[in-house]
Formats: C-alpha cells, structure tokens, sequence
C-alpha cells in the first residue's frame, strides 16, 4: 500500500496561498487586455462591409405570428442593405465603448458582450435572408426550431456542468445522450409507455456516468480517456444492439410512442414567446426546470456550495469533513441522468425510433456550450440556444437558397467555440480542480 | 466556554509503505497550554498532526481525548471532538466569500438545503471583534492578505468551537510584524482556554510562545525541553547533534564587477510592480544574498534574470552583455548557472533518470549531442562523475530523479548547474526541505563556487542561510531594494528591513513600535 | 480544464517532505503520470523499471505486459458475453436453463466463439483458402487497415509523450486526404515524383492542421482537448463544401465524391495486385522507427519529453515549450496525414467524406493500448487492424455486426487504464494487504497498485 505524502507536484495547480507575490497574482484576475475590444471592433468591421456595405439590396421578411397564434402580427420587412447598415454601425458604436473603456482601464460589462453576439446574429440573419432567393423566413418557425434542437444540448451541457463544477471533466457527453436515446427507445417500446422510457434514459445516462466516476475517481485513469473511450463503448454496444435486436424485430423493440407536445391553453397562442415557452413536450419543459434548478442548485444551497468547493479545492473540503469522491460520484452520476433525459428527447420526440450514432456528434457541441456558457447552467443555456440556432438556420438557408453554404453554417458552433477557448470572447476560466484526481493520503 | 480537554498521543506510528514518518510517538497535550512541536524540515511533525486531524490513519497506537480512546475516520469526527487545524497552505477556497469558507462542511440552512450565511457572518464578525481580526465575512478570500486569510483559518476552527487548536508552521508565510501579530492571538487563545499545538522549526518564536516542547527527529520523540533553554541546545536537540551555527568561509575577495542589475521592473500579469526599480552589482568572487519574506519578488527577480518573465524592463548585464530580452537558452549559454527556488516544479523532472536531469539544460550540447542526434552513452558517462562527486545517494544513474530524498534531488540540480564553467550562479532556496548533512556540503559547494571568482546570488528566505552564506545582504520588500548591508549586520535590523524599514529609520519611526512585548520576547530568546 | 492533469493530494504537509517520503510521494507521482497511469509509463520515459524486489513470477502476472494480456482477454470475454446474449439459440436454451444448464451454456461458448473463430480467419489465416496466398489473404487485409491505424497512432503517441492530448487525428486524417486527393486527381506529373507529391502534401496538410492546434494552445493556453474535437468537425464540414464545389466533385456526379486518383499518384500494392497491401505499410514501418529513434535519441524528442513530464522545469532549462509545442502536435498531425495518404492513395483511391471512416478515433485507442511506445503502437494498431478486418468476415459469416469490433476496442482500453481491476478480476493483487479499515485503505491500495 503505498498511500501518500502530499508533496509539491510539478503540474498541481499550487494552492493560491502559497506566498504573498502569487496571490497578489490572484487578487485581481481581470486584467483588461486589448484582445476583447479589438476582437469586437474586428467583428464590427466585417459586419460593416459584408452585411453593411456589401449587404444585397433586397427586402428581407420575418414572419413573426404562426397560423397558432390567438393574435396575428404583420412580417417583419426589412431592406437587407440598409438593416445591415444600421446594425452593424451600431455594432461598430458598440466596439468603440470597449475601446473607450479599455482606455479607462475598465473591463467591457457582460451585457456588451451580449448585446454585440445578438446583433451581430441579427444582421447576419438579415444578410442570409436578403441573399436568398427567397428571402422570406418564418422569424416564430426559426426561433421555435432552434429551441427544439437545442435541448438535448442544453441537457447535455448541464451534464457537464455537474460534473466539472465537481471536479470530473465529462468528455463521455456524447455517449450519455446516445445511451439515454437507446435506452429511452427500447424501453419505452416494450412497455408501451414513454414515461417509463424517460425514467429509463435518465437511468442510462447515470450508468453510462457511474462507468466514467469509478474509473476516473477510484482507479484514477485519466478522466478525458475514460470519457472518450466511454463515448466508443456506447457507440459499439447501442450500435450492436440496433444491428441485432433493433433492427430485427422493429415493431417489438423500436417503435417507441412518443411524448406529445403539451400546449398551455392561450400563453402557448402569443407570437414568438408561445411555442418556446408552452407549446413543449415534457422534455422540453423538464429543460427548462432542469436549467433552474442546477442553477438555483448549485448558488443558492448547501449542496451547490460542496460541490463547488469539490472542484475548486477539494483538499479545504476534505478538511471540513466533505467525502470529496463520494461527491464527486453522485454528481457526475446526476450529470449523467440528466444527458440521458436529453437522449430521450432524440426518439421519443424528435424522432419514433432509433438509428446508430442518432445523437450525431451532439453531445461535443453540448461540451463546447458548456465551456462558451462559462460552466454556469444559465450561460450553458444560452450558448445551447445559440448553436441549436446555428443548427436550425443551416436547414432553412438551404431551402431559401443563399450564396452562404450550409455546411458553414454546421461549422459556426465549432468555430465559435475555438474563439471562445482561445481566450478570443474573453477569458473562460473552469473550476480550479477540474480533471485532477483527488488520491487521500 | 471551551470545553477542558486533554489529548493525548500514544504510541502514534504512521508507516508510508516501507517508510516510517512517524515512529511511536507520544504526546500529551494539557488543556489551556501552547505546546510547541519542534523538529527540522521532514521530521514528520505534519505527518503526526494529519494523523491527530484524521487526515492520516496511524499505522499504530491511539489518540486519546480526557482519556478516552477515539479513532478518527476524518477531517469531521476531529473537528466534532474539538480539534481544529490550521494547516501550513491554507485550506481555503479562493473564489468563495469569507463566510462562505467559514460555513463550508457545516452550514447553517434554510429549508430545503437553502443557504443561510446571516448567522455565519454574525459569528465570524462576534470572533473578529473578540480578537481584533478585522475580518470582513463577504470579502472574496483571494481577494484578502495571506495574513487575514489566516485568522480565516483560525476563525473556521473556532467557529467550530475547537478547544485545540493545530497551528502547522504558521509563520512561514508572514513578515515579522505579523508573525508577532499571530504569537499575540495564540497567546489571546491560551488565555480563552483554547490549546495549541504550534508546529515550528523557527526557534526563536518557540521559545517566544511556548508552554512545552515536545522535540521530534526522524519521525521520533527525541524528548522535551523547557521554552528557557538556550537556542543552541534546542537547536543541537532538533538537528540530533552539535551544531555550528556558522560555516567556516574565507572573508570574501572581491574583484571586478561583471554582474549589473539597473532599475529592473518585473510586471505581473494583473499589472502589479513585483520588482520595482531594483539596481545592484555582483562583483567576482563575491556572494549577494537577497533576503526577505517570500513574496516579495525575489522569484521574479530570478526569474526575470533567466528571461523566464515576460513583461520586464531596466537592464542586466553580465560581462558586459545585456541579459534581458534574451532566451533562457541563451542566458544559459551564457554562463549563467541557476537553481530555481522548488526543485520538483523547476529543477528536475521527476520521472527522467537522474543521468537525464543531469543533462536537463545541456542535452544539446556537445558531447552529448551532435546535431539533433544524442549520445546515451556520454550522457550516462557524465551522471556517474557528477554522482560520485557530489555523492547523491541514488540506487544507480537510471534511477528516476523523483524516486530521490529532497537532499539528494538538490544535489542533482545544483551538480548540473555547477558542472559547466560559470560567469554567474543564482540559487534561490538552495537548501530548502534538505537535511542538515546535505545542508553544509551544499553551503561549502557555494562558497567554493565563489572562491573560484564566480558571482553568486542567493535568495533565500531563511535569514540564518542568508547570514551564513554572505557578503553581502540585500533585502527586498514589496519588490524594492530596502538595503544593501554589509555581512554581519544584526539580526533585529534584518527583521525590521524585512518589514520594508531602512536601517536608520527604526529609531525615528513610531509607527515600528507597535509591539514592543513581542520584539522583546523573540530577541530576548536569541539572547539566552 | 487545467493541463496536465495530476493527482491532488490531501492536506498536508507540504514543502515540508522527509527525505523517507519522498520516494513514498515519487511512486504516487509515476501511478498519478504525467498523464495517466497506462498512458506514459514512467517507465517509458526514465527507461527504468520502478518496482520493489518482488519475483520474477510475480512480475509477470502483475507486470504491465500481463495485463495488457488480460485486459485484452477480459475483453474478447466480456464481448463475447454481449454476442451470446443475443444469440437465438442461447436464447432457446436458456428457456429450459435450469431444466439443462448444459446446453446453455454450449450455446453461449458456441456463439461467442463462432464468431471469433470468424474473425480470425477474416484477419489472419483462412483455412478454407484453395491457394496458400488465398490462405493468407486475409492477414495482408490486417495490415492494409492497420496501415492508418499505426500512423495516426504515432501521431496521438507522440503528442502523448509530449503531455498533449491529440484527438484531432480524425480532422488531420481529413485535411490530409484533401490535398493528397486533389494533387493526385487534378495534376499531371510523371511517375514517380506524383506520388511524391502526394504524400508531402498530406503530411503538410495533416501537419498544418495539428500545428495550428499547437499554435493556438501555445500562444492562447487553449485546451487541446477542446481544439481537437472542435478542428475534426470543421474539417470534416469543410471537406462536405469542398465536395460540393466544381474544383472537387467528379464531372456527372451528384453525389459528394471526388474524381479518381491518377495512376500515377496512388500507392503500388507491394505483394501484387490481388492484394490490397501497398506500400503505406512499409512506410509505416519506416515512420514507427522514425519515432522510436526521435523520441529516444534525437534532442527533439528529449525536449518533447520533458515538456511532457513537466513543462516548467523544461522551460527553466532552456527548452522553448511553445515551440515544442507546435512542432510535436505539427509532427503528430504530419503522422496523422501519413494515414490519410494511405486512404487516398492506398485504399479508397478517391476522396468522400468518409475518407477518415473512424481510423482517427481509433487511433486514440491504438496509441493507449501501445502505452504510448512506438512499438507499442505498431503493435497495437496490427491488433485493431486485424479486428476490424476480420470484423467484415464474422459478419458475413455469423451475422455478428461490426460494432462488437468498438465494444472490444474501448473495454480494452478501459482495463488498461486500470491494472487493479484487471488483476483483481483474475485475482493477481500483488501484495494483499491485511485488510484494514474498509473504504481508505482499499482506495489507498489500488492507486499504489498502479505505481
């Protein structure tokens, strides 16, 4: 038994007490450095001469109602070039206060950060439609679209918020919403009942998450190979069973009843906000209690505040009397059921049944809006909202035709993401202990 | 208010695989007393009170509290038995609030499992008050000096309302000021009924505080001794044998000045000074020792010498050239040997061979290498030499360089930086967490390294190696040159440029004598 | 997430180590690794074995070659298992199981090891072959996969050992495929120097787009991890346009392929043309070596190993970590591009999407069953190669569907990664503990296991 001295390891993160010089470091971690200010005002310009100046003189029109909604609004009709124009001077005035600021030696506010992605959006959105050959889009359709296929994203992403807010970095994402969609599948089929399929997802996803804790917690195997070979094993063993199960005997193992969408009588009838809100399945509306409690969960009570101390210094925690591994373990065992409700959404609601892979990478672009949502549940929202908003417009401009190839607009989450951890849309900082085992002496 | 308690250690033996840390201890620790565990770097005095914390399960023996066997199974059942720590890294963490840190492991809820911090921030303001902490409960702690994050540390475990309290080298990270701060609270703490065992190896501010002395060497008990025994004595009872406080050295000869330091400015990423307007020379044959509290640039300054720091200004010349601006390769190449301050994060890789680490700045060099091609047998050639010369202690030349004790890994860096001709040697820490045996052959290779006309730089923060080893001193404080003070100079004005006073200025300064008890007190154990 | 992950220890003392404990500390430090226990062995990078004087015995049953054994037959177990459990006839006897137990379980042996004896004769040795060549076909078909496989798994290796964790051999493969397909397609040199051209310029296309990784992790602090998985889907997106654009899409097609190589640009198929085997596995074998000699005898790879094990006593050294950096992930990407010249100019002859099929994905496995060792690897990816050709075999054979092949592949993996669960399931704990209390102890006991 060869348990431990701690000792100073090269590559631990030292404790920031170690001496006065290097917590002075700590003390305020915000420099205000050029790279935000010049990245927007960088983004501005681009936006000035391709949405603005080179912007198609066209008329662009937003539909706003749905033939659903209790009260009809007229489209939205904007002239491409001249929207264009105005937003992106807008954008540039936006840019040109982070300058001014950066000047001060002030930080930009979050809400600058925000306000210039929404914008931004925007004019892009008004450049794809005022170039299409039909520029005419459903604004309600493509909002509504994009909460759809955000929410496994947002599932999964809160997955990876519980378990990097405790410590354990969760690469297995993909492999917890693929076991969750098998699972939800089968076993909604042979019951006949998508409840119970939902409850059975949510158990898939925790297995799927207790394989990762007890490799990475108790035999200390390097978290991001546990979770990408986990990502493997499901892909083989969903991939299996579909092959030889599945696929043989569809009417007894894949025809899963779906979960229907439930509408709030009248709020789900207001234009816009109504199909997000209340015009949902279960899984949708579980989504966005799911995003508040963790939220709520993790700021606002006992356990948020062990579980965050776990990630960010479990040897404190561990002198306070916290079982730092056995939290570690039900949180990332949580995360897991969580994604695994995310998976359900794929064939009990998207979809009727099961196909390999159905998931289709989406559980990394959940990882990328873990990390661009700065490990917070509401900014992971968000930021899932954000590429399930990519996702949802690479569908429409194909049909729309514009000269923008849809296989750049699959790209945009990817890439937004390599700019945000690239430190290029501020810093993103994780949990301190994030990824590092924690060996007890 | 406190409960009376009495602990008692019987018989403690923690065993780490085939290695004995501690080996059946005994201690008795009476209530209302500041009992002092005394004992060098590495004689597992922290190991014993991670046993007493139930961070560590004793291989053997038992704990006793008013006489009652307990077995410990963690951190909780210590703290619910009245034991608090305040360990040597603080267990805080940075990015929560004071209170936050004081309720974490027994908050205080609403319904629900709903935080609620108010009764918290009313206990920690009631302890702050009580004892003058000054403690704000919604300050963000990375926010706060090391100093206040301590009295956090000390409020957490009287917020849990422990009746012994586990102080583990409280003062290594503290100025004299508030190292005198600290012994006045632990005396306050004494006074309250509140025990202490205070973990130290500094001597003076034993003496300073103490009730008893339990004296620990080599993971064993090795006796006690009374807070009015001469330093010598207790230091010659810790080290296990006589020790000479002073080295014999040859008084320096100084010849030209070929190392140049003028108006250095190191900036830390977040915009602070770290290194302020720092000018000083080196002559041959000479050793300056930069002494202060750790923390105040000393790793910068080094570092920024190496060219491992990027925003810097000023110059530094050595024979003439400029340094800064320069690669590490270069400044290398230049002549320049360099031990930086912690051997296992920048000395040496761990898992390389020690004939590896030998050669860990001089792979590409010839003979060991031509072109990109290396020589695995000139290197191992070169590992048995520096082996036998420096007589480090290794199973063979193979043998991974972390596998080693802490004198023997010094030993490897400090022979590869000494095994090539030298215009100008920096150590920084050079004997820290060593033995006292490797201690001197270490201090005798720097000195002889200087006998050979090489500039030497020490930093250390050690102000006993600092007195040793130098010609001259030069204090740092807050990243600026306080003084330059020839070898010699006493021990009060070293402490007092530490704490960023002149020499000269003391006497005329007020605002230093704001505790005149405690200064006494710890020079006064000098003395005896 | 932070870099180079390690244990964190529990509170304790810190700077203050006693010189009996450091070895204590040292022998958690290699099981914590500079990666990962299994990963980067410190025996692979000191080149010494650590270890107390146990027997010889003893050492081959706990040591790291035994378990990869083991791993890899608790695996084969663990997936045949999966194959009887959806076997009708197992399913039939299973009805009357404890009527028979017997035939239950002949079944479950019957179906598991149809199914591999399947495989084996679709990876190595066909005895139902007319000819001898017949016969051994299918092992040439082994080494025409294991092709890539070893390639992109030197790439992964290397950035292993250099403490990168590359997941990017996928979009490398990709970018790599791009260029070499389209200098193959779409110039006209002579023999020779085409095939030439081809290869550099999937080893620059495969190097620039792992560089790129290195650059920005270097310059930004970026986590490779995230660079990766994000550059394999803009890659993969980016081949999707391309294949979409007149510049790249075969004349007629509407389909998203590409025009046929030139003869003139594809590999020559070294043992004849009624087999697949070309001349990317000599190289193959060539780049194994060029490894193996960089990482063990070139200051390079002295300076990728170190950055590896701890970066800043390798900056305080003198080694530039960014540069080192760069170079390893732009070698590791260069490697990666090796595989996708042997896809388009080795196997597919044409560039689709599928021009990488999972070959980068699997590569992260090859390189952590091959302990992150050149040899290691080259082996590693022989292993996996033969799966995945005998794979197509046992299906048509026995119907067992390919995806058994990714079961097996990523349980290996797992046990690897965890020696104490290995030897515990074939009860080979080397010295057994008295147990002590419960829960601390046991934990205790399997990280030094791994040491």
């Amino acid at each position: 038994m060869s348990t431990t001295v701690s000792s100073p390891n090269p590559g631990t993160p030292r404790p920031v007490n170690a001496g006065p010089g290097e917590r002075a470091a700590a003390v305020s971690a915000k420099p205000v450095g050029w790279r935000t200010p010049v990245i927007l005002a960088a983004f501005a310009l681009i936006a000035l001469v391709f949405f603005g100046l080179m912007g198609p003189n066209q008329t662009a029109s937003f539909g706003i109602s749905t033939g659903s909604d209790f009260f009809q609004l007229p489209a939205l009709e904007i002239n491409a070039f001249a929207g264009g124009l105005v937003l992106s001077i807008v954008l540039l005035a936006l840019a040109g206060y982070a300058v001014y600021l950066k000047t001060q030696d002030r930080p930009a506010p979050g809400w600058l950060n925000v306000a210039f992605i929404v914008l931004f959006v925007a004019a892009f959105l008004i450049w794809v439609v005022g170039g299409a050959r039909t520029p005419a889009i459903s604004l309600a359709g493509l909002i509504a679209g994009s909460v759809t296929l955000a929410v496994p994203l947002v599932f999964g992403s809160l997955s990876g918020v519980l378990c990097e807010r405790v410590g354990v970095v969760n690469i297995a994402i993909e492999g917890q919403l693929l076991g969750g969609a098998f699972t939800a599948a089968i076993v909604a089929t042979i019951t006949q009942n998508p409840f119970i399929g939902l409850i059975a997802a949510a158990a898939a996803g925790a297995v799927v998450s207790m394989v990762l804790a007890v490799f990475s917690i108790k035999y200390v195997v390097n978290q991001i190979i546990v979770g990408v070979v986990l990502n493997v094993l499901v892909s083989g063993v969903t991939g299996f069973l579909f092959s030889t199960v599945m696929q043989a005997n569809k009417a007894q193992f894949n025809s899963p009843p779906g979960l229907d969408i439930i509408e709030i009588p009248l709020l789900s009838g207001i234009p816009i906000i109504g199909p997000i809100l209340f015009r949902q399945s279960l899984v949708g509306y579980l989504m966005y209690a799911a995003v508040l409690v963790v939220w709520v969960g993790l700021f606002k009570t006992r356990w948020g505040l062990r579980v965050r101390a776990v990630g960010e210094h479990p040897q404190a925690a561990d002198t306070l009397g916290i079982n730092v591994n056995a939290t570690r373990f039900w949180n990332v065992t949580l995360g897991g059921a969580v994604a695994g409700i995310g998976g359900s959404f794929f064939t009990l609601v998207a979809i009727d049944s099961f196909t390999k892979e159905i998931s289709g990478g989406r559980g990394f672009i959940a990882l990328a809006a873990l990390i661009f949502g700065r490990w917070n549940p509401i900014g992971a929202f968000f930021a899932a909202l954000l590429f399930g908003f990519a996702d949802n417009l690479q569908s429409i401009v194909t049909i729309i035709g514009t000269p923008v190839p849809s296989q750049f607009m699959a790209m945009l989450p990817y890439l937004v993401t390599v700019l945000a951890v690239a430190g290029l849309v501020g810093k993103s900082r994780g949990p301190a202990a994030s990824g590092i085992p924690y060996v007890k002496g | 208010m406190v409960r009376v308690l009495k602990l008692e250690l019987r018989g403690i033996t923690k065993r780490f695989g085939t290695l004995i840390a501690n080996d059946h201890i005994d201690v008795v620790v009476e209530s209302g007393q500041i009992h002092c565990l005394l004992g060098e770097n590495g004689a597992g005095k922290s190991t014993l009170m991670n046993v007493l914390y139930g961070l560590y399960e004793p291989s053997e023996g038992e704990i006793l509290v008013d006489d009652k066997p307990v077995s410990f199974r963690g951190p909780g059942d210590a703290m619910a038995a009245g034991i608090g720590m305040v360990h040597q890294h603080f267990m805080l963490v940075p990015v929560f609030t004071v209170a936050e840190n004081v309720a974490l492991g027994a908050e205080p809820t609403k319904a629900a499992g709903f935080l609620n911090l108010d009764e918290t921030r009313r206990r920690i303001r009631e302890i702050s008050d009580q004892y003058g902490f000054d403690v704000d409960p919604d300050a963000l702690v990375e926010d706060l000096p090391v100093g206040v994050q301590q009295r956090v540390e000390i409020i957490k475990a009287l917020v849990r309302n422990a009746s012994v309290l586990i102080l583990d080298e409280p003062t290594a990270v503290l100025t004299p000021q508030e190292t005198d701060e600290l012994l006045d609270i632990m005396r306050q703490l004494k006074a309250g009924g509140t025990s202490i065992v205070f973990i130290s190896h500094k001597l003076r501010e034993v003496k300073a505080v103490s009730d008893t002395i339990t004296v620990i060497r080599r993971g064993k008990v090795v006796g006690t001794a009374d807070p009015a025994a001469s330093t010598t004595e207790l230091a010659s009872m810790m080290v296990g044998r006589a020790v000479s406080l002073t080295l014999d050295k040859e008084p320096a000869t100084p010849q030209e000045t070929t190392f140049e330091v003028r108006d250095l400015t190191v900036i830390a990423p977040n915009g602070q000074h770290m290194v302020d307007g720092l000018s000083f020379d080196i002559a041959r044959g000479e050793i300056l020792a930069v002494a202060g509290v750790q923390g105040n640039g000393q790793t910068e300054l080094t570092e920024a010498i190496l060219g491992l720091q990027d925003r810097v200004s000023g110059s530094v010349t050595l024979d003439g050239k400029e340094l800064l601006g320069r690669s590490v390769k270069d400044v290398l190449g230049a002549g320049v040997g360099f031990v930086p301050e912690d051997r296992k994060v920048d000395g040496l890789v761990g898992t390389f061979s020690v004939a590896e680490n030998l050669v860990l700045d001089l792979y590409d060099k010839p003979p060991y290498a031509k072109g990109i091609s290396m020589s695995p047998a000139k290197i191992m050639e070169n590992a048995k030499a520096r082996i036998g010369e420096f007589d480090v202690r290794t199973p063979s030349a193979a043998a991974a360089a972390g596998t080693l004790s802490g004198g023997n890994q010094q030993k490897v860096v400090m022979a590869r930086e000494l095994s090539r001709p030298l215009r100008l040697f920096i150590a920084s820490q050079p004997t820290r967490g060593v033995d006292v045996g490797s201690i001197e052959f270490l201090h005798r290779r720097i000195v002889a390294e200087r006998d050979q006309g090489t500039p030497v730089m020490i930093v250390s923060t050690e102000l006993d190696e600092v007195m040793e080893l130098a010609d001259r001193i030069a204090v740092l404080y807050k990243g600026k040159l306080v003084g330059i003070v020839p070898a010699g100079t006493g021990r009060d004005v070293l402490g007092l440029m530490m704490a960023g006073i002149a020499p000269g200025e003391h006497t005329a300064s007020p605002s230093t004598g704001t505790q005149p008890a405690a200064t006494a007190d710890t020079e006064g154990g000098d003395h005896a | 997430m932070p870099e180079n992950p390690k244990p964190q220890h529990a509170a304790g003392e810190t700077p203050e180590t006693a010189p009996e404990q450091t070895a204590a500390a040292a022998a958690v430090d290699t099981a914590g690794g500079a990666m990962e226990p299994s990963a980067v062995p410190a025996t692979a990078q000191s080149g010494q074995l650590p270890g107390g004087p146990d027997t010889v015995l003893r050492k081959i049953f706990t040591g790291s070659g035994m378990v990869s054994v083991l791993a890899v037959l608790l695996a084969l177990v663990i997936g045949g298992l999966l194959i009887a459990s959806t076997d009708k006839q197992v399913a039939a006897t299973s009805t009357y199981l404890f009527a028979r137990p017997a035939d239950f379980l002949a079944a479950v042996w019957n179906a598991a090891t149809r199914s591999y004896i399947a495989l084996f004769q679709g990876s190595v040795f066909n005895p139902r072959g007319n000819t001898a060549a017949a016969q051994f076909a299918p092992f040439t078909e082994t080494l025409t996969i294991a092709t890539p496989l070893i390639t992109a798994g030197l790439g992964v290796a290397l950035a292993f050992r250099a403490g990168l964790f590359n997941i990017g051999a996928q979009g490398q493969i990709i970018m790599a495929g791009i260029l070499a397909a389209w200098v193959g397609f779409a110039l006209d040199l002579p023999l020779g120097l085409h095939l030439l051209l081809v290869l550099v310029a999937g080893i620059i296309g495969g190097a620039v787009w792992g560089g790129l990784v290195g650059l920005l992790k270097a310059r930004t602090g970026a986590h490779e991890v995230i660079l990766t998985i994000m550059f394999n889907y803009i890659a993969l997106y980016f081949l999707r346009y391309l294949l979409n654009t007149p510049a790249f899409q075969r004349p007629g097609e509407t389909n998203p392929i590409s025009p046929i190589l030139e003869a003139s640009a594809v590999y020559p198929q070294i043992l004849g043309g009624q087999f697949r085997l070309h001349l990317g596995f000599v190289l193959a074998i060539a780049a194994t070596v060029l490894v193996w000699w960089l990482l063990n005898r070139s200051t390079v790879g002295f300076e990728f190993r170190a950055v590896g094990a701890n970066p800043k006593a390798a900056q305080t050294a003198g080694i530039n970590v960014s540069r080192a950096t760069i170079l390893v992930m732009a070698i590791a990407g260069g490697l990666a591009g090796l595989s996708g010249v042997a896809q388009v100019a080795g196997t597919e002859k044409v560039l689709t999407d599928g021009v990488a099929a999972t070959y980068g994905f699997d590569a992260i496995t090859v390189a952590l069953l091959g302990r992150s060792t050149p040899w290691g690897t080259f082996a590693a990816g022989l292993l996996f190669g033969a799966f995945r050709a005998g794979a197509v075999q046992m299906q048509i054979q026995t119907g067992t569907p390919i995806d058994i092949v990714l079961v097996v592949q990523s349980l290996i993996v797992l046990f690897i990664a965890a020696p104490p669960l290995v030897r515990a399931v074939f009860g080979l704990n080397p010295r057994r503990k008295k147990p002590a209390r419960a829960a601390k102890s046991r934990r205790a006991a399997t990280t030094g296991g791994a040491a």
